[in-house]
């Protein structure tokens, strides 16, 4: 064996320095709380999703009059399809929920700031690159919701100034989400976004690895080294968080096994129960609204009143997430020694975010006649509360920029050395 | 940071809890109290849409040979009771009216109904099913509340008997609403063996939406006593190489 390595060694020495740069000596801080398990459980998601993906797409037909037939021989003919595409579903789903708290863990710990506005960056490429592969994914089942979500999405082109109007044909092919469409969605999603998606990640993890990782307490671990030339507050990754992280693995794989094997459709909310009828151009379904994982965005967009105000401040609200490491401009990283304004905002921000998502979801009409009465004017109560949130999504933005910006932030002293370890 | 993890959860499970899940068609319907789990049922159910619904509405996406499987049938009795149209074994389960002539004579070809139930619900099927009324304005002479105007005529009247309406007076030039039902003539069923049918058939149209659920469920409980069991070792094991962290 030793023979071997060293065989291997001599004609790729490369490998062996990457693995070592990257798992055995990649020092991370001690310090890790469950809010960084969902990094790792991103990755494996990802490639959940590419292999369960290859095995569908061996089977799924991409077009217009197979489409759904296919899905339907992928649930009921092919041996253990259903397990494979259950196990897609659901992690699409998880995957916008282990991202999304991933990104609330940035913001918790200041993840984003200095040296690392560019991990953010990158993090945030792979979010809108994860958002498109998402609804190019939910077009292919051919079901009704994947019609009319998709003629709906594209169509917001069409507020694009002078061009708009070509630029949907152009995107759709045609007029109206067909063959074509499909089509192009499909080799989209099964090639074009995934490696894209491949190449940020390996560029995220890249640049994670140079500066190092930051950690609940926001300090800097390569302040303070040992004679080895180690960070004394940090462990190297393997074989330490390879297995806090395997942890994290199985509990994660508990939830999705229960998700998949008892309530795959998570109430309608995973798969939704009009993509259960075929694509059908002459029937809309009576809401026509996004995967729970858009709502937030897309109650943005349905609480502007004006079509070309809507996209521009649904565009605006990802925009604005790409600027957070130069809004900010607090030097304290961790939210444990922020100011109380910072700790408010942010659990205002994270309750407005999952509100706005109830509205995308149309669950608010139910929430105020179960509040209001029967009688209650729904539109004005929803357009009241919704742009509401709306103003204060951006408004987190502009508080966090004036608040730090003007000096308002009352800080806590940062401690030299990390505080606790798990 | 713990308190707005927690309220963060729950947020997330009020999210989850939220009734609005079938949009307008499933709210405020009955349970309709199906139990897929139910073998006998299931027969049942199936023996009821082999005898009512094929002749129009097909199961395209089942075929004969699944429907034994799944419901615990043989090859024979399901060739000699619950085929009528001579497919073989092996093929889908396909109403044998042409949808042409389907079309001219209800004026819209009956649906598939595989997926009714993913598409809509147990609890809209089985109200659907019960919801028919005899009404002379319709072309079918039938008319339904869960489903108003609906072209289908109602199949099982002989079973249920026939229901009349009892309508709220006109008001404000508004048209009369329904306001209940009522059994007129008895069908050859009492309401409570009427309800059992509707139980039955509802509960097979679910197995059929998703027939993978029986598997599902089967063996899931085994995959999570599985993860359970990983998880552990890899806690033992994590904690056994964290003891030198300090």
């Amino acid at each position: 064996m030793r023979a071997f390595t060293q065989w291997f060694n001599e004609r790729a020495p490369g490998l062996g320095v990457a693995y070592k740069k990257h798992m055995t000596e990649y020092y991370a801080p001690k310090n890790f709380n469950i809010m960084y398990y969902f990094g790792s459980l991103a990755l494996l998601v990802l490639v959940n999703q590419i292999v369960t993906g290859i095995f569908l797409t061996m089977f799924y037909t991409p077009t217009a009059a197979g489409a759904f037939d296919s899905v339907q021989y992928i649930m009921r003919d092919v041996n253990w399809g259903w397990l494979v595409r259950y196990m897609h579903v659901t992690g699409a789903s998880m995957f916008f929920i282990v991202v999304y708290l991933h990104m609330f863990r940035g913001l918790m710990y200041g993840s984003y700031k200095k040296p690392r506005e560019l991990v953010w960056l990158l993090g945030m490429l792979i979010f809108l690159a994860l958002m498109a592969e998402a609804f190019m994914g939910y077009v292919l089942p051919w079901g009704n919701m994947s019609f009319w979500g998709a003629k709906v999405i594209i169509t917001l082109f069409s507020a694009v100034p002078v061009i708009g109007e070509q630029l949907v044909n152009w995107i759709m092919g045609s007029f109206v989400p067909s063959d074509p469409t499909l089509n192009r969605f499909f080799a989209l999603h099964v090639v074009a976004l995934p490696l894209v998606l491949l190449l940020l990640v390996v560029l995220h993890l890249g640049a994670l690895h140079e500066v190092g990782s930051n950690n609940p307490d926001g300090v800097e671990i390569k302040k303070h080294k040992g004679p080895d030339g180690h960070p004394l507050d940090g462990i190297p990754f393997h074989p330490y968080y390879t297995l806090k992280d395997l942890v994290g693995v199985g509990v994660f794989l508990i939830i999705c096994a229960i998700i998949i094997f008892f309530e795959p459709t998570v109430g309608g909310f995973f798969l939704e129960h009009d993509n259960s009828i075929p694509a059908n151009d002459l029937v809309t379904p009576a809401s026509i609204k996004p995967v729970w994982y858009f709502t937030p965005f897309y109650a943005i967009l349905r609480m502007i009143p004006s079509k070309g105000f809507g996209v521009l401040a649904l565009l605006l609200s990802i925009v604005v997430l790409f600027l957070v490491p130069w809004l900010d401009r607090g030097k304290v990283k961790s939210i444990r020694y922020r100011g109380l304004g910072y700790k408010i905002a942010l659990t205002v921000f994270a309750i407005v975010f999952i509100l706005l998502a109830a509205i995308g979801d149309d669950l608010t009409p139910g929430w105020i006649v179960a509040i209001f009465g029967a009688n209650a004017d729904i539109t004005t109560i929803e357009n009241l509360f919704g742009r509401t949130l709306v103003v204060l999504y951006f408004g987190f933005f502009a508080f966090l920029w004036a608040y730090t910006f003007f000096g308002w932030e009352k800080t806590k002293p940062v401690p030299e050395r990390v505080t606790t370890h798990a | 940071m713990r308190t707005l993890t927690t309220l963060l959860l729950a947020l997330a499970t009020a999210f989850v809890a939220s009734p609005s899940a079938f949009a307008e068609e499933g709210g405020g319907l009955p349970n309709a109290n199906v139990n897929v789990h139910d073998q006998g049922s299931l027969q049942r159910g199936a023996r009821l849409y082999m005898n009512y619904c094929v002749g129009c509405h097909s199961l395209k996406y089942l075929r004969y040979s699944q429907m034994a499987e799944g419901l615990g049938l043989t090859e024979k009795q399901v060739m000699d009771n619950l085929n009528f149209t001579g497919a073989k074994f092996g093929e889908p389960i396909v109403s044998a009216m042409p949808e042409a002539d389907a079309e001219k004579w209800f004026g819209k070809a009956p649906p598939d109904l595989s997926l009714e139930v993913s598409a809509k619900g147990a609890d809209w099927v089985a109200a659907y099913l019960k919801s028919f009324y005899l009404d002379p304005a319709t072309n079918s002479g039938w008319n339904n509340t869960v489903f108003p105007n609906v072209a289908m005529p109602f199949p099982l009247w002989q079973l249920q008997g026939e229901q009349a309406a009892v309508m709220n007076p006109a008001e404000n030039g508004q048209p009369a609403t329904v306001k209940e039902l009522e059994l007129a003539h008895p069908g050859s069923m009492t309401p409570a063996q009427y309800d059992q049918a509707v139980r039955d058939l509802t509960a097979f149209l679910t197995w059929v939406s998703a027939p993978d659920e029986l598997v599902r469920s089967h063996i899931g409980a085994w995959v999570v006593l599985y993860l359970v069991l990983f998880t552990l070792f890899a806690l033992v094991l994590k904690k056994e190489y964290w003891k030198d962290v300090h």
